[in-house]
């Protein structure tokens, strides 16, 4: 009789990790994605060892080698004063990837607080917030980095910002409406009364909750966010040459098409390839969060 | 002979508003009721939904702030004092779901550890706690790293239970703490309740729409219907000869296994070979006279 | 062997989740003869609600899998018989009354749309035609069938202007709508307050006798089961331990899990006691 009462684990018991990898390596567009978004990084963070003309960088001439077509040596072929458009290409992921670092680095904690709070707490703090919200939910980005850069010098840094100072709303209105239904569930109430304090139920109890939600736009807004800041660059408002940007370099490239078509079209995939991926992971992660919802 | 806790004249009442905000009327969820609960006995509040049995135990755990009356723990008027932490040390709640009670995304321990930290427990003894409190709840001591969706319902349950004892607390309410399990598993929970209550000497407020498992675990009962409490006694007396129309409706309606409890239970006038409502039957009672008549045979 | 109206031979059941199978029901048989009142008891993970959708044909094929066996219809095997001829079955000589009350009826549509459209198909799959008006003529028998008392008025409603227990009435209703001969109720009433479930179980009792249908009745509340049957299958993790006549099951089971599961009911005479003093650590 005793026996019975301590009730044993089920036989079979899988771990988190183990189910969690079997769903995603069952997920071609997550795995496609990732496989992506990984080679991405790397190949940004090892562009000075892994490119053939890393020193085709910076404000190098070489009129002998203008507009060649790929090549065995130069993969992607060369720009319009010979310098490789492959080895550029790699650095100037760099500054799409260090720019949707920074960005999303910045709107996803503020985002995410603001969201936290207005959701949570209700009442006033939700209507300052969620109006500031609306206000800046009105303002297309792209607009906004315009006239940051009419105002001040058109640069990176000022883009970014410009960028940042818009897109958490995203993430507050996610993070807002999340909170809003996890507020009156009964765990939340529990900790409520087990005398947790607000910060606790705040970041312990509903943040966990939201990370999954949390991960799927992060990683959808990591590709829009890069588009964004081509677009800047083709409009001439982002880096400045000569530093590789993938952007300014479709911008520069576009004048000698179509005869010259790598110039600006093999730049122009790399985007659309990165963004492409971090979509994708966006997407699988989705599908797969969804799966551990239902359960 | 104290009373751990004494309800008096509590009463709540929630705007019904129209599309614009304004307030076109009032829902008396909870309607002047009073009770009080001896230490270490078991006080039942039986009713169904709409009941206010539930707003009564957010009430006394101060999730919610009654409109008028007073909630007395320990002779202290607790009225409104929401979530303070010496209080929160004497009454804990166990909720009814306990799929949704414990968090998804936290493992048993860290959820057991909440009371602990909040009550300023030292960091190094969390640990130790959570196993003494999974081991008095028949769990072992190694459920503490498993996350909620790997445990069964009345593990869950369990887990809940640990939490709530977390805080050495006095008073326990149960909020329906079975209703989501099937009935081998709510027998050695409940089993596990009678345990605990005797050897830590816990008061329950139990508030269930289970006639049968109430009879079995509650000392005293209380039968609310539309916020109000309509019939309170000792258990066994209220079960053998229910006063009220609506407990006797209650009563008739639980589905039973035995001829001997089938017999215990009232004959209810049948409207159209239909089971009448508790409105019916007591307006029934109230004035109009042909079916009344038959019920008083 | 008595010519059953639904005859469930030695069905196994297979779910394979994460790359791991597990087989759910281990030939499970069960008979339904016509005019009679079946009980399928058992607890959470028994199989007798997978029992019941491969019944229905709502198992999902994938994860579940039948792994072999038969299920009898009127002397038809419903496993190999042609897809469309299985669709005509369903609804119309066999019905299903759902449990939840709340999201089996949409609630963008009057109960008089979508009882409507249901008959539409029915009638269709059948070969039968009749017009609107008739149509609404035999929703609203219907629904006084299942004691409205103003049939018309619950026809126009939209769900959310019904209480639960008229909710689950209207579900009844639905199943009722193309005359079945085979009701499988999946515990009814359980999501309603227990004076509610009590007028349920009655009208649904009722109903099967006036009307001389088959009732399949699949829950978990042993209270349940001795009221609404006569004969009883109990299953426990994928097979059917027991089956009897209900008032033998109660009075003296055999198996060692029916005995538990009735020990562990509470009783409302009392004298069930929790607990083991001293016992526990």
């Amino acid at each position: 009789m005793a026996s019975q009462t301590v009730p044993t684990a089920p036989p079979r018991r899988l771990s988190n990790a183990y189910q969690n990898w079997y769903r995603f390596s069952r997920n071609p567009t997550a795995v496609i994605g990732a496989v992506i978004v990984i080679l991405a990084i790397l190949a940004a963070i090892l562009a000075p060892w892994i490119t053939p003309h890393p020193d085709h960088v910076g404000a190098v001439v070489n009129f002998r080698a203008r507009h060649l077509p790929p090549s065995a040596d130069y993969w992607f072929g060369t720009d319009n004063v010979g310098r490789d458009i492959f080895s550029r290409v790699v650095f100037g992921l760099r500054i799409s990837l260090l720019l949707a670092l920074v960005v999303l680095g910045i709107a996803v904690p503020v985002g995410t607080t603001l969201g936290l709070l207005a959701g949570y707490f209700g009442g006033w703090v939700e209507i300052v917030i969620m109006r500031l919200t609306d206000i800046a939910l009105a303002i297309p980005p792209l607009v906004m980095a315009l006239a940051v850069a009419a105002v001040l010098s058109p640069d990176l840094i000022n883009s970014m910002l410009a960028i940042a100072a818009l897109w958490w709303t995203w993430h507050t209105r996610l993070i807002y409406s999340i909170t809003r239904q996890l507020r009156t569930q009964e765990f939340v109430e529990a900790a409520e009364t087990l005398g947790a304090s607000k910060f606790h139920i705040l970041f312990r109890e509903i943040l966990p909750n939201c990370v999954s939600a949390l991960a799927v736009k992060t990683s959808l807004d990591c590709g829009f966010v890069i588009l964004v800041g081509a677009s800047l660059s083709f409009l001439g408002l982002g880096i400045q040459p000569p530093t590789p940007d993938l952007g300014t370099m479709v911008a520069s490239g576009s004048a000698f098409l179509p005869d010259y078509w790598w110039e600006s079209v093999l730049p122009g995939c790399a985007i659309l390839v990165v963004a492409l991926g971090f979509n994708l992971l966006g997407d699988g992660l989705r599908d797969l969060f969804d799966v551990q919802e239902v359960r | 002979m104290t009373n751990i806790l004494e309800i008096v004249r509590l009463t709540k009442l929630f705007p019904v508003r129209n599309g614009f905000g304004g307030k076109i009327g009032e829902v008396r969820a909870v309607d002047d009721v009073s009770f009080a609960i001896e230490k270490g006995k078991v006080y039942g509040l039986a009713g169904e939904s709409g009941s206010g049995k539930s707003t009564i135990a957010r009430m006394i755990m101060g999730l919610a702030g009654p409109t008028s009356g007073d909630i007395l723990l320990d002779g202290h008027n607790i009225t409104g004092e929401t979530g303070s932490r010496a209080y929160g040390r004497k009454v804990q709640m166990v909720f009814q779901n306990p799929g949704s009670s414990l968090n998804p995304r936290r493992t048993v321990g860290q959820s057991i550890e909440v009371p602990l930290a909040a009550h300023g427990a030292p960091r190094t003894e969390h640990k130790q706690r959570v196993s003494e409190l999974l081991e008095m709840v028949q769990l072992p001591a190694d459920f503490a790293s498993r996350f909620p969706h790997e445990l069964s319902g009345g593990q869950k349950q369990r887990v809940a239970i640990a939490r709530a004892l977390a805080v050495a607390p006095q008073l326990l309410i149960l909020d329906e703490p079975t209703s989501a399990l099937d009935v081998s598993v709510q027998a050695r929970v409940m089993d596990l309740l009678v345990d605990l209550g005797r050897q830590l000497g816990l008061t329950y407020l139990f508030i269930s729409h289970d006639l049968s498992l109430m009879r079995n675990f509650a000392d005293t009962v209380g039968v609310l219907y539309l916020g109000k409490i309509v019939e309170t006694g000792p258990t066994a007396s209220v079960f053998e000869s229910p006063q009220h129309d609506y407990t006797r409706l209650l009563l008739a309606s639980v589905p039973v296994i035995s001829a001997e409890e089938e017999a215990m239970r009232p004959r209810i006038p049948l409207i159209d070979g239909e089971i009448p409502t508790a409105e019916q039957l007591i307006a029934l009672r109230g004035g109009a006279a042909p079916v009344s008549q038959r019920t008083e045979k | 062997m008595s010519e059953a109206l639904l005859s469930v031979r030695n069905l196994g059941v297979q779910f394979t989740t994460y790359g791991q199978t597990n087989q759910v029901l281990k030939g499970v048989s069960l008979d339904v003869p016509a005019r009679s009142q079946i009980a399928l008891v058992g607890e959470s993970g028994s199989g007798k609600t997978v029992t019941m959708r491969a019944i229905m044909g709502l198992l999902r094929t994938p994860p579940a899998r039948i792994t072999g066996g038969e299920i009898f219809y009127d002397g038809r095997d419903l496993l190999t018989m042609p897809a469309k001829d299985r669709l005509k079955l369903r609804g119309t000589a066999m019905s299903m009354v759902f449990q939840d009350p709340m999201s089996s009826l949409n609630p963008v549509f009057t109960i008089a749309d979508q009882m409507g459209t249901i008959l539409k198909y029915a009638d269709r799959r059948l070969g039968r035609s009749r017009g609107k008006k008739e149509r609404m003529a035999r929703v609203h028998e219907v629904l006084g069938q299942v004691r409205m008392r103003d049939p018309e008025r619950v026809a126009r409603s939209y769900p959310i202007m019904l209480s639960g227990g008229m909710r689950q009435r209207v579900l009844i209703a639905m199943a009722l709508l193309s005359e079945p001969q085979l009701l499988i109720a999946d515990e009814p009433g359980t999501a309603l307050d227990v004076t509610t479930q009590a007028q349920i179980l009655k009208l649904l009792k009722d109903l099967v006798e006036e009307r001389g249908l088959a009732l399949l009745m699949i829950t978990h509340n042993l209270g349940v089961v001795r009221e609404t049957s006569n004969y009883v299958y109990v299953m426990n993790k994928g097979v059917v331990v027991e089956h009897r006549p209900t008032a033998e099951l109660f009075e003296a089971p055999r198996d060692d899990y029916t005995k538990a599961l009735i020990a562990a009911v509470p009783r409302l005479t009392g004298g069930t006691s929790f607990g083991r003093a001293g016992a526990a650590a």
